[in-house]
């Protein structure tokens, strides 16, 4: 088992809110993603059998939703938002940054599996431009004294 | 205590004014708790409409405000509530739809994170309108930090007995679901919203049915934006008449803008509908003029899918008509700021790579238009334009325009189809040069 009890548990209690359990598909993957950090064919069983709907829909559905990474990232995933506002302001200069900081090019990982770094689409924080976003963490108005610190921090962290 | 987002408001604007109201609270950090909200009045509306009022008197009230939809659309939220049959067996849903993911709108979340309660209260009594007793509130999964204050206000809101069984001892019973969506762009078109809802894949539904006859479940579903709801409690709070006073004849009302890109002071400001665009852009109490005080190039005004306007267009009112007759629309509100060092080709190639990225797949011209769009302006962003290129363009557009079935599709071509109507010879340039006109390199610094 991937999953553990606490997010089988969470599936289940948040798929009987729902007039159709089917609902809970998508909360599910959210409650999986937040523990596993990415997921794959066998979370897709995990939560199919947790919640009682047929794999082929939970694959289905989650194969659509981009949000999930399908693959391991690394400990932090560093997602620049790339989207108009955000550009204006640097953002791909915001990325050519984190490359250079991290030493990976966009779409790798850190050699110590601490950080992947990816570009994404409009995370809705266009007025505090630019922006990143970290797991689940977002870091606006960034300049690069703030992407040292906050790439510091995170290394304490871990 | 410090603020989620560090986003510049007019909250003190809104505080000082007798009119305004979206943004009173949200510079109050203690705002998201419920005895702060209560202590401003909040839940009391929602007391007085449901122990004193017919759900036929709130939409009528919601009706006589003229009330328009805030997520893009405009469609007036009275008479899409009338929609719903009085007489089907089958339950009655409300969704509220916080999918904030049209580049450039950022105004959503505000209300989410600062005044959450406000949102729930609107979303309550939109419910006792339609006879919902099940409502849902369909969050972009994205905003974390949005779905657990969102959350938290909602273990509140039953604890003090707003919601929940026989609220308030009228013997109405009303729950609430907070779903969190898989960040994917076309969630935020109603019908996609549904099937998301569902546990499907977020693709768009034909019309008709209508939601309103046959949303989620198949069953009679009003899908409202977050602004559009908690703007609700308002107007039950103080009356369709009121909120007349503010903006114009046919777009009454105050909305909010979010003002992002290539202005001094980005942010969300609510203002009356009907406010001088230029003003918005340039007054030192909202965008404050142009970065660097350079010349404006364009502006998208309602986000991303809205055509673009020039400089010479500007001095225009923020409503939904004004918009509308110098060619493009209010939209959502993201009002998005291009200064002259902006290259035209490089700005659409973002928002194509994003059209085609979020299109479902669903409809053919959609899901191979955007595809082709991308690699044809990205050759001549990349010095590979070849003559043709611009009326190729053009010629697709022109296939994707109203042959989708959600607004996708035309969301994507109408900023392509003013850039090229606008900046042609820039285009031209381009194609010739295999360059940039102007030197487009935003640094973040």
């Amino acid at each position: 088992m991937i999953l553990n009890k606490e997010s089988v548990a969470l599936m289940q209690k948040k798929a009987s809110q729902y007039p159709r359990r089917k609902s809970g598909i998508l909360p599910a993957l959210t409650i999986a993603y937040r523990q596993v950090g990415h997921l794959n064919d066998q979370i897709y069983r995990e939560i199919a059998k947790a919640i009682n709907v047929p794999y082929v829909e939970v694959a289905e559905a989650a194969t659509f939703y981009t949000m999930f990474p399908k693959q391991p990232t690394g400990k932090y995933l560093i997602q620049v938002c790339h989207n108009i506002s955000c550009a204006l302001l640097g953002a791909d200069s915001l990325v050519e940054y984190l490359e250079q900081k991290l030493g990976i090019k966009k779409g790798e990982t850190t050699k110590d599996n601490l950080f992947t770094l990816i570009s994404v689409e409009c995370l809705g924080s266009c007025a505090t431009a630019p922006m990143m976003q970290i797991n689940m963490d977002y870091y606006e108005n960034l300049t690069r004294a703030k992407v040292d610190k906050i790439l510091e921090e995170l290394r304490a962290k871990a | 205590m410090t603020f989620y987002s560090p986003v510049i408001t007019n909250a003190a604007e809104v505080a000082g004014s007798d009119k305004l109201h979206l943004f009173r609270y949200v510079e109050d950090a203690n705002q998201t708790k419920i005895e702060t909200y209560e202590s401003h009045g909040g839940y009391g509306t929602w007391r007085k409409v449901l122990t004193t009022k017919k759900p036929d008197d709130v939409i009528a009230e919601v009706k006589a405000s003229g009330l328009r939809g805030r997520g893009g659309a405009g469609f007036p939220t009275g008479m899409k509530w009338g929609f719903i049959p009085k007489d089907s067996p089958k339950p009655r849903y409300l969704v509220c739809n916080a999918d904030e993911s049209e580049p450039g709108t950022c105004k959503d979340r505000v209300i989410m994170e600062r005044d959450p309660h406000a949102m729930i209260e609107g979303m309550a009594i939109a419910a006792y309108a339609i006879g919902c007793h099940l409502m849902f509130v369909y969050i972009r999964g994205e905003f974390g930090h949005c779905i657990e204050t969102v959350d938290k206000a909602l273990q509140e809101a039953y604890a003090k007995g707003h919601l929940g069984k026989n609220v308030y001892g009228s013997g109405y019973d009303l729950d609430m679901i907070v779903h969190s969506g898989g960040g994917a762009y076309i969630c935020g078109e109603e019908t996609a919203l549904l099937n998301s809802l569902e546990g499907e894949k977020g693709m768009s539904r034909i019309r008709p049915p209508f939601p309103a006859i046959e949303g989620l479940y198949a069953c009679p579903t009003i899908v409202n934006n977050v602004e559009t709801l908690t703007t609700v409690r308002h107007i039950m709070e103080r009356g369709a008449q009121w909120y007349r006073t503010m903006g114009t004849e046919k777009s009454p009302g105050s909305k909010i803008f979010s003002v992002s890109g290539h202005v001094k002071r980005p942010g969300n400001y609510e203002v009356e509908l009907g406010f001088s665009l230029k003003k918005l852009i340039y007054d030192p109490q909202y965008g404050n003029g142009i970065l660097g005080d350079k010349k404006l190039k364009g502006v998208i005004p309602g986000g991303a899918s809205t055509p673009f306007l020039t400089p010479d267009q500007i001095n225009v009112g923020l409503d939904f008509e004004s918009m509308t007759s110098v060619g493009s629309m209010l939209g959502s509100g993201a009002v998005i700021v291009f200064h002259e060092d902006t290259c035209i080709v490089w700005a659409i190639l973002k928002l194509i790579h994003f059209f085609r990225h979020e299109s479902c797949g669903k409809c053919t011209p959609c899901r191979e238009g955007t595809g082709w769009l991308e690699q044809i302006i990205r050759r001549i962003e990349h010095g590979g334009g070849k003559p043709g290129d611009i009326e190729k363009i053009e010629d697709i557009c022109g296939n994707i325009l109203g042959r989708t079935i959600c607004p996708l599709g035309d969301a994507a071509v109408m900023p392509i189809q003013s850039a090229v109507k606008h900046w042609r010879d820039e285009w031209q340039y381009h194609i010739d040069h295999g360059k940039c006109l102007v030197p487009t390199r935003f640094e973040f610094v």
